[in-house]
């Protein structure tokens, strides 16, 4: 017998059959090479404002360097629910409905462990973070993949969901404004899917991480739609809107007998989300707005930038409404996205990430995000720009 | 042009006041022409005053220069009021700027010269012989850190990897 398979099977079966993160690869080609400029970055390029590092650094000063209740400091919790009711105007209880999370991950883990039973099937909306897909199986549930399309926007509709629908249907997992494409569900747009996941008695997890980032309307939370905080898990946190990704703070919010389920995983895994980051947060929310409103700002500066250069050097693209990624189509060069991005970072040191590690509705996308300094994203375009050239 | 995007197109040239109009254009979603009109606007009614370069001089050796903020109490004139001493004062080409303050006195006025002897002359001289000037006291500047906004030693790189999903 050889070692591998010694090794081998000593992991569980479930391990087994997840497949290693496709970015993984990238990660390490980008990373080996000097002069590269990365669009493939999925987080703010801004530090966290200084009066949030601040009141980290005093809070240690202090001595502010215990365990949490384990569903989070009781004052963040709080600032937390009022935060949801004057943005999104959903109310939530902060004794009960809430859960402060070691990032939005760890919501999206908590979550599915605290529903699923083995065998129960999840609709997971791709192209997705690539996480969904492998924490539903590590939870014991079977993801059943739901492709948005180009032709709509990359976004969802209920024939979509309708057609994936089976009887050990138990939730469903999105994320919107969405990483990798930048789309956007409106009002009206969720209130259709509202119809359908209430026929089905869906459990939907609504991953609003960058529901901050939306640059032509503002965000419409599904929970703020009637009937379905009951069913709805919305989870989100600091890393993106408030350029916090490395704290590691998001937070849960639903129903109680859900959030109890989860905060009953998170005490016996997690313990508590670290205080020093829950501080910060807690800063964030009572002093970050008017840098948040800043950070917005150039955000949407910059998506405008890059989808106009796209449409110059022939990328068609089409407008991404939030977060800060554009998801331009590679269809027209004939190359499949991995070669297309190994190419370019190859031969004119771009980095982007090949669509399809998001899902196979990806394939024939790069996802390029736009959290860079405008003189870099004038640099990546003019490489680009020789690269397509270079292709014809 | 909105007000909103008035305010974004100022809050880039405060940023980076060498950007095309071009670039600018882009960015905020609307024409050239836009741009251009409404920067002429915003400079006619002197919204925008003008476009220095921030230079950080302690790097520019030869071109040591001294810069000292001095508290300066006056005696207020009728119906002018600070107005007049204050404009005596900022027209000499020394001043760097001059600000009317609350409390212990009453200008704040920057003073940036060759050498600190020349500045001392200039406050002796210039100032102190001013009519209205009751009194000054003179802090010489040891190092600038951060000035007018931009911290001047930047060592801030980019900390993220290069990758993330």
């Amino acid at each position: 017998m050889s070692i591998s398979k010694v090794a081998n099977s000593r992991l569980s079966r479930t391990i087994q059959s997840i497949p290693p993160s496709g970015i993984r690869r990238f990660f390490e080609l980008a990373s080996s090479m000097e002069g590269v400029i990365s669009l493939g970055v999925g987080e703010p390029d801004f530090v966290t404002p200084w009066n949030t590092r601040e009141a980290a650094i005093s809070s240690l000063e202090r001595g502010y360097t215990a365990y949490t209740s384990n569903s989070g400091l009781y004052e963040l919790r709080e600032e937390i629910c009022k935060y949801l009711d004057s943005s999104f105007q959903i109310s939530y209880e902060p004794d009960k409905e809430v859960v402060v999370t070691v990032g939005a991950s760890e919501g999206i883990d908590l979550a599915l462990r605290a529903i699923l039973d083995p065998g129960d099937e999840v609709l997971v909306v791709e192209p997705c973070y690539v996480s969904y897909d492998p924490v539903v199986r590590l939870a014991g549930g079977v993801p059943v993949a739901v492709q948005t399309t180009l032709e709509q926007q990359f976004k969802l509709t209920p024939e979509q969901v309708e057609a994936k629908i089976t009887d050990r249907t138990k939730a469903i997992i999105f994320c919107f404004p969405n990483n990798p494409t930048g789309s956007i569900m409106t009002r009206e747009e969720l209130a259709a899917l509202a119809a359908v996941f209430a026929r089905h008695d869906l459990v939907v997890i609504s991953d609003e991480i960058y529901a901050e980032l939306t640059y032509d309307t503002n965000h419409t939370s599904l929970a703020s739609l009637p009937g379905m905080k009951e069913r709805t898990i919305l989870l989100s946190g600091f890393s993106k809107a408030f350029a916090m990704t490395g704290w590691r703070i998001g937070y849960a919010t639903g129903p109680e007998d859900i959030i109890q389920a989860m905060v009953k995983i998170h005490q016996y895994t997690m313990l508590c989300a670290p205080i020093m980051g829950q501080i910060a947060a807690l800063e964030s929310l009572r002093h970050g707005m008017e840098a948040k409103e800043r950070m917005i700002e150039s955000y949407r500066q910059r998506r405008n930038y890059v989808v106009k250069s796209f449409e110059q050097i022939g990328l068609s693209c089409h407008k991404p409404e939030g977060a800060f990624y554009a998801f331009p189509s590679i269809a027209s060069t004939g190359m499949p996205a991995e070669e297309f991005a190994e190419k370019l970072i190859l031969e004119q040191k771009v980095a982007v990430v090949p669509g399809h590690v998001f899902g196979d509705g990806g394939a024939q996308h790069i996802r390029c995000s736009y959290a860079t300094s405008l003189e870099n994203l004038e640099i990546a375009i003019d490489r680009m720009d020789s690269f397509l050239r270079a292709q014809k | 042009m909105e007000r909103d995007k008035q305010w974004e197109l100022l809050h880039i040239l405060e940023e980076n006041s060498r950007r095309s109009a071009e670039t600018i254009a882009t960015m905020l979603d609307t024409t050239v022409e836009d741009v251009k009109e409404t920067i002429a606007k915003l400079e006619s009614e002197k919204t925008i005053i003008k476009y220095p370069a921030i230079v950080n001089w302690e790097k520019v050796h030869a071109n040591d220069l001294v810069t000292a903020m001095i508290d300066v109490k006056v005696t207020p004139k009728r119906e002018v009021g600070f107005d007049d001493v204050a404009e005596r004062i900022y027209r000499f080409p020394e001043v760097q700027s001059v600000y009317l303050m609350s409390g212990a006195y009453d200008l704040s006025v920057v003073i940036e010269g060759k050498t600190m002897r020349q500045v001392a002359q200039f406050v002796s001289e210039k100032l102190s012989a001013l009519d209205s000037v009751i009194s000054t006291t003179t802090h010489f500047i040891l190092k600038k850190y951060k000035h007018d906004g931009v911290i001047l030693e930047q060592p801030e790189d980019d900390k993220r990897m290069v990758v993330t999903p």
